[in-house]
């Protein structure tokens, strides 16, 4: 499924045992979202790219929408402390092998925690508008700052 | 058992998430902070239930779950109650042999608010307790129940401006204090107890470990800073956090079978509370002169408070 917009659903839920979906009016009061499309073993083992996320999961979904800021990575700054990781409130930096790669947009909302808590200097992270493109606010970085007296 | 190495950020950042994103909680709201670490602290299986509250309606808005993890609500107030049958009907298959998978680790976690924690779900919660099922149950404590509009609950503390206890002309707020629900608690018995905040991530981890690892009821007060509620910045989530432990408004502590207990965070400079009441605009009508004795008092309560927990550190009862 492409990512979905939320509140707009056009799926059923298929109650145990049954064949058919039905909607959220018709069904038996205690409902299974089936997270995944087969069944799996334990996901804390499984990144989540390989994880069979079925059209139930939220990360199927995406909150782009609420930002009117978005966070902007820069790299090349960067010393993997992962900070923004551990705080980030919406699972929306992508950490691999200790690594910092960058940020997920489908699912940040735009909240400013990851800058604030990013420790280089200048931030390897900083909020720029939400149409900027990052290869441009890349270019607009400020200067090192110099320490205050 | 597995818990996850939280040696350094670097390492736990190896753990693979299993909250998805695209739960609707606000933008820097401090929920899904704690439950990510809750969970990114363990490789264990792990069986979840949540109260009604802000994160239960967050993350589970139909058609979508943002769980990856065995995860059940039920109720407003009986995420306890729901842990616990859960908890019992595991050892019974235990014990029968029907489970598919008898030698998997699992562990059993219940979430719910102050709302639900100090309130609605108050006896569930004793009950649970009482009974001594192995789980680990997490108040995320944000002082307000925030998801119905930001109603005063018993954990409000004193000062602080609700919809239902309204700063004004005559009122400066809450005025009754909030519980103790950490000393409650442990005066249950319950072999482990503390109080945590997400700033100080290495000490919540632990915590959350040593909970998961330990066999009976486990109970662990959260700070949750609302962005909403209290009226912050978004962006500032962690650095009003950090004003609450420096402050000593939130003291980081545990407490072991019910009389051990231990300071786990001791600030190098401990601040004065009207700098955490000045960022948020729930306690803005402190600063009025006629509401300044307000802030003394509470100043006094804090350093008190301080006092007894150190004295009771040491004391060992
Ligand atoms: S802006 Fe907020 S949601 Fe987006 S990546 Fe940063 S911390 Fe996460
Ligand atoms: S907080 Fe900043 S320096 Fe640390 S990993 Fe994130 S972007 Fe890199």
């Amino acid at each position: 499924m492409s990512k979905g917009v939320l509140a707009t659903p056009k799926r059923g839920i298929r109650e145990l045992g049954a064949e058919e979906l039905v909607g959220w009016d018709e069904v038996t009061q205690g409902t299974i979202l089936e997270t995944f499309e087969t069944e799996v073993d334990n996901v804390a083992h499984i990144r989540p790219e390989e994880r069979p996320y079925s059209d139930f999961s939220s990360y199927t979904a995406t909150v782009a929408s609420w930002r009117v800021i978005k966070p902007v990575y820069n790299r090349d700054i960067c010393i993997d402390c992962q900070h923004c990781w551990v705080w980030c409130p919406d699972t929306s930096i992508v950490s691999r092998d200790k690594q910092m790669l960058g940020i997920d947009y489908d699912h940040c909302k735009g909240c400013g925690v990851c800058v604030e808590v990013c420790p280089t200097n200048p931030k390897s992270l900083l909020m720029f508008a939400e149409a900027e493109e990052p290869e441009v606010a890349l270019t607009k970085w400020p200067e090192k700052k110099k320490k205050e007296k | 058992m597995a818990l996850r190495p939280i040696k350094n950020l670097k390492e736990f950042s190896t753990a693979n998430e299993r909250l998805e994103g695209a739960h609707l909680l606000c933008p820097g709201c401090a929920h899904s902070m704690i439950v990510r670490e809750l969970m990114n602290a363990t490789d264990d299986n792990l069986v979840i239930a949540t109260n009604t509250g802000c994160l239960e309606v967050s993350t589970a808005v139909y058609p979508y779950t943002s769980w990856d993890t065995s995860w059940i609500h039920i109720g407003f107030e009986n995420a306890a109650s729901a842990i616990s049958g859960a908890e019992a009907m595991y050892k019974a298959r235990k014990r029968k042999g029907t489970l598919k998978d008898p030698d998997a680790p699992v562990k059993f976690v219940a979430f719910g608010g102050d709302g639900s924690t100090y309130d609605i779900g108050f006896q569930w919660l004793s009950g649970a307790i009482e009974r001594g099922h192995d789980f680990t149950y997490i108040c995320l404590d944000n002082e307000v129940y925030a998801n119905t509009g930001g109603q005063r609950s018993s954990s409000t503390p004193v000062g602080a401006s609700t919809t239902t206890a309204q700063a004004g002309r005559v009122s400066y707020g809450k005025k009754e204090k909030k519980k103790d629900i950490v000393a409650i608690m442990a005066a249950h018995g319950a072999p482990y107890v503390a109080q945590v905040a997400p700033n100080k991530w290495k000490i919540m981890a632990k915590v959350f470990q040593k909970a998961l690892e330990t066999e009976g009821p486990c109970f662990i007060n959260t700070v949750s800073a609302c962005t909403t509620e209290w009226k912050f910045d978004p962006k500032n989530t962690i650095e009003v956090t950090d004003l609450a432990t420096d402050t000593l408004i939130f003291p980081i502590y545990e407490i072991v079978n019910g009389t051990e207990l231990n300071i786990l965070y001791r600030p190098k400079k401990v601040l004065p509370v009207e700098e955490y009441f000045a960022a948020q605009g729930r306690f803005k009508h402190l600063f009025k002169p006629e509401n300044r004795h307000i802030i003394d008092q509470i100043q006094k309560d804090v350093n008190e408070r301080w006092e007894y927990l150190q004295r009771r550190e040491e004391a060992r009862v």
